[in-house]
C-alpha cells in the first residue's frame, strides 16, 4: 500500500489540477517534442517535479516511469574514487549533484558530457517526432557551488542539441545569472489553501474518510494553512489524522498533526519570552544539542525560533522589527560559520535582550 | 542540407543558430572589431583578454575570429578551445596547454591559403577564464611567452579582477560594453522575420528592458516565449505578459503593493505579505532590484532616504550572496526601510 501522496500523484499533465496557465505551457512545449533547457523553480511541495515527470511522461510515453539506480564512480583530481547514486530511464537521468559536496563538479564535468557526447539513437519511434536528445535532471540546483555552475554554462551551449537540462531548486537566487539567461524559467507557486482544499476532498471521497459533522471546507483550510501551503505535507498530515482515528473530529479546536521539533521549538520561544536568563539559555543549549543531534538543520532551527517568536510578539511593531534583524544578522554568521550552537545561542541571547528592552 | 541537419539544425537554440558567423554581424562592439579586422588584414595576433558583462558577444566574436583566420578545415589543428566545464586545475595548464603551446603548426592546404589568411600561429581560447585557480593562471604566465613565437592565448572573463596582473599585462584588453538597444533591436527584429513571429514593437522593447543589454537573454526570452505561444494555437501573439513570466518579473502591482504597505508602516500586514510573496515562488533577488527600482529611480522619497535605502539593499544583497535564508533578509529589509520611511 502507498502513501496517499504517491496514490494520488497525478501521471499525466491532464490530470494536474491547479496552476493551469503552466499546465498550458507545459503541454505546448511537450506538443512540439522540444524545448529549451528549463529551470523550475518554487516552495517545496508546490508540484515542481510532479509537474515535471507529467511532462515527460506526455512526450516519452509511459517508459519514462521504468525507473533504475546505477552507481557511478568517478575519480577526482586528487585521485580519490567517489561514488554517486544516478537514477535513470531510457530517456532521462536524474542526479544530486549536491550530495558531493565540494565534488559537484566533477559530477557535472564528467557526468553530463560522458551524456552529452553521444547521441540518442531512437530507432523504434519512426515518427517525426524522433528524440535525439536525452534529459537530465538536475535536484537542487541551488546548492550547486558557483564552480559547477560554471561547467554547466559552455556544456549547455556545446551540446545543446543532445541534452536537454531541467534544474530543479526552491529558489533561484543562488543561480548565476549566465545560468538564469540560458534557461527558461518556470515559477511554480504554492497552491493556494482552496486549491490544497479540493484535492484534500477529492481523496475524502475516494478513500471514505469519516468526517464528523461541521464545516468541512473551514477544517482542509485549517489543515492547508498548518502545512503552511505545503501540498505534501497538508497530505501526509491528513493521512495520519486519518490513520489515528475512525472518524475524525473536525469542529474541535483540537491541535492539528504538529511534528515534534517544531513543538520544542515553538516552547523554546515561549521560553525565551518568559523566562529572561543565564539558566534559560543553559537549559535551551540541551534543547538545541538535541535538535541537532536529530539532523534538523541550524538554518531551519533559526528560521522556526525566529517566526515564533515574531507570532508571538506580532502586536508589538518595534520589537518585531528588532528581532528581525537580529535573525538576519545571525542567518549570516550561521552559513559563514561552520559552529552552529555558538551562533543559535548567540541568537537566543540577542533576542532575549531585545525582548527585556520592550517589555518590562 | 540533408533532413538529419535539417531536424539537428531545428533542435538547436536559436543563440547557438543565429551566432554570428563572421566579425561584421557582430553587434555593436565596433570599436573591438574594428581592431580586429585591422589585425585580420596584416596577419598579426597580440595575445587578448576579453572583458565584459555576460551576452556581449565575447565567445561569438573570438569564434568569428577563428573562423575567419582558418577556415573550416584548417579550424581544429590550429584552435583549442577550454572553458570551465573542462578540468583546468595546474596540472591541465602544464600538461594539455603546454602541448599543444609547443606543437609545431600544422601546414595549410593551398586551397586554404586562397580563401583564408592562414597565419602561422595557432590559437588557445580560455573561455571564462575568472573560474581559474591563481595557480593555474600564474603557471600560464610562462607559457605564454615561451611559445609566443608559434601560439597566442585569447583569454575571456566576465571580472577582470579575478585575472591576476600579471597575465593581464601580458594581453591587450578588450573591453565589450553593454550592448546599445538599437543594435540588439536589429538583431531580434531580424530573428523575429526570420522565424516567422507574431510580435509586436514594443513587446520587442519590453523584452529588451528586462534583459538590460544581455543579447543572449533576451534571444532565449525570444525563443522560449515563441515556444509557449506556438502550441496554444489559437493565438500566436506573444504579448507582454508572456515575456514577463517567462523572465519570473513581478507585476508592476505587487511591487507597488508592497511598497504601499511599507509606507503605511503596518508590520504585521508586512509580515503576512512577504510569507505570501515567499509562497508565491517568486525570486527575492528579482524582487529586490525591483524594489529598488521603484524606490530609488522614482521622486516619492527623499534623497536623505535613497541614501539610507541603497545601504540597506547593499548589506541584504551582501547577506544573501552569502547563501543566507531569503525569507528572513527579504523581512529584514522590507521592515527596516518601512522603518526609516
Amino acid at each position: 500500500m502507498s502513501l496517499w501522496v504517491d496514490k494520488y500523484r497525478p501521471k499525466t499533465l491532464s490530470q494536474l489540477s491547479y496552476h493551469d496557465s503552466i499546465t498550458q505551457n507545459l503541454r505546448g512545449l511537450s506538443k512540439s517534442g522540444d524545448f529549451p533547457h528549463l529551470l523550475m523553480y518554487g516552495p517545496s511541495g508546490s508540484g515542481k517535479k510532479t509537474r515535471i515527470y507529467c511532462t515527460l511522461n506526455e512526450i516519452f510515453g509511459s517508459s519514462i516511469e521504468k525507473l533504475k539506480i546505477d552507481v557511478k564512480t568517478f575519480v577526482t583530481s586528487s585521485n580519490r574514487k567517489l561514488e554517486f547514486n544516478v537514477l535513470s530511464s531510457p530517456y532521462h537521468l536524474e542526479i544530486t549533484p549536491s550530495d558531493m559536496g565540494n565534488n559537484d563538479r566533477v559530477v557535472i564535468q564528467d557526468l553530463l558530457k560522458d551524456v552529452a557526447s553521444t547521441e540518442q539513437v531512437d530507432f523504434s519511434n519512426q515518427s517525426s517526432k524522433r528524440h535525439r536528445f536525452k534529459i537530465v535532471i538536475i535536484n537542487e540546483a541551488d546548492s550547486l557551488s558557483r564552480d559547477a555552475q560554471a561547467a554547466l554554462r559552455r556544456t549547455m551551449e556545446k551540446y545543446s542539441s543532445n541534452i536537454r537540462l531541467i534544474l530543479v531548486c526552491n529558489s533561484i537566487s543562488n543561480i548565476i545569472a549566465p545560468i538564469k539567461s540560458r534557461t527558461l524559467l518556470i515559477r511554480i507557486p504554492s497552491p493556494t489553501p482552496n486549491e490544497i482544499g479540493k484535492i484534500l476532498h477529492n481523496i475524502t471521497e475516494r478513500e471514505q474518510v469519516q468526517l464528523s459533522s461541521g464545516d468541512v471546507d473551514k477544517f482542509y483550510e485549517r489543515l492547508a494553512l498548518a502545512s503552511n501551503r505545503n501540498l505534501r505535507r497538508a497530505l501526509l498530515s491528513y493521512e495520519t489524522l486519518a490513520m489515528q482515528s475512525e472518524t475524525i473530529n473536525i469542529s474541535s479546536n483540537q491541535q492539528l498533526i504538529n511534528l515534534d521539533w517544531e513543538t520544542i521549538i515553538k516552547s523554546m520561544a515561549k521560553d525565551i519570552t518568559t523566562s529572561r536568563n543565564v539558566s534559560t539559555i543553559a537549559k535551551l543549549r540541551t534543547t538545541i544539542y538535541e535538535l541537532l543531534s536529530h539532523c534538523i538543520p541550524a538554518r531551519i532551527i533559526l528560521k522556526t525560533l525566529l517566526f515564533d517568536l515574531v507570532d508571538l510578539h506580532h502586536e508589538n511593531n518595534k520589537l518585531v522589527e528588532e528581532v528581525v534583524s537580529t535573525g538576519s544578522i545571525f542567518d549570516e554568521r550561521l552559513s559563514l560559520g561552520t559552529k552552529s550552537i555558538f551562533h543559535l545561542e548567540g541568537f537566543i541571547a540577542r533576542s532575549m535582550v531585545v525582548i527585556d528592552k520592550y517589555i518590562r | 542540407m540533408d533532413s538529419y541537419h535539417q531536424e539537428k539544425l531545428h533542435h538547436t537554440p536559436w543563440i547557438e543558430k543565429y551566432r554570428p558567423k563572421n566579425l561584421s554581424d557582430v553587434s555593436s562592439q565596433d570599436q573591438s572589431i574594428a581592431i580586429l579586422k585591422q589585425t585580420i588584414k596584416s596577419g598579426n595576433l597580440p595575445h587578448m583578454l576579453f572583458y565584459g558583462p555576460p551576452g556581449t558577444g565575447k565567445t561569438s566574436t573570438i569564434l568569428a575570429l577563428a573562423k575567419e583566420l582558418f577556415g573550416p578545415n584548417l579550424y581544429k589543428s590550429r584552435v583549442l578551445e577550454l572553458n570551465a566545464s573542462d578540468e583546468r586545475g595546474i596540472s591541465i595548464v602544464r600538461e594539455k596547454i603546454k602541448n599543444f603551446a609547443r606543437l609545431q603548426i600544422s601546414n595549410p592546404t593551398v586551397q586554404d591559403l586562397e580563401s583564408y589568411p592562414c597565419p602561422p600561429f595557432k590559437i588557445i581560447i580560455l573561455d571564462e577564464a575568472d573560474s581559474m585557480t591563481n595557480d593555474a593562471q600564474s603557471a600560464l604566465r610562462r607559457i605564454i611567452e615561451n611559445y609566443s613565437n608559434i601560439t597566442r592565448f585569447v583569454l575571456i572573463c566576465n571580472y577582470i579582477t579575478r585575472i591576476i596582473d600579471p597575465l593581464a599585462s601580458r594581453c591587450s584588453k578588450f573591453r565589450f560594453k553593454l550592448l546599445n538597444s538599437e543594435n540588439s533591436l536589429n538583431r531580434l527584429r531580424y530573428i523575429s522575420d526570420v522565424e516567422n513571429l507574431n510580435i509586436e514593437e514594443d513587446v520587442l522593447m519590453k523584452i529588451l528592458s528586462i534583459s538590460q543589454g544581455d543579447l543572449r537573454k533576451a534571444i532565449t526570452y525570444l525563443q522560449s516565449s515563441s515556444k509557449l505561444s506556438n502550441m496554444n494555437d489559437d493565438d500566436d501573439k506573444i504579448t507582454i505578459e508572456k515575456i514577463e513570466e517567462i523572465a519570473g518579473v513581478l507585476p508592476d502591482k505587487t511591487i507597488d503593493g508592497l511598497v504601499d504597505l511599507i509606507m503605511k508602516k503596518r508590520v504585521n500586514d508586512i509580515v503576512g505579505f512577504i510569507n505570501d510573496l515567499v509562497l508565491e515562488g517568486w525570486s527575492i533577488q528579482q524582487l529586490i532590484d525591483q524594489l529598488h527600482d521603484n524606490l530609488l529611480l522614482d521622486d516619492k522619497v527623499d534623497t536623505r532616504f535613497k541614501n539610507q535605502i541603497s545601504l540597506l539593499l547593499l548589506d541584504c544583497d551582501k547577506k544573501l550572496n552569502n547563501g543566507t535564508d531569503e525569507h528572513i533578509q527579504l523581512l529584514n529589509l522590507v521592515l527596516q526601510i518601512s522603518k526609516i520611511v
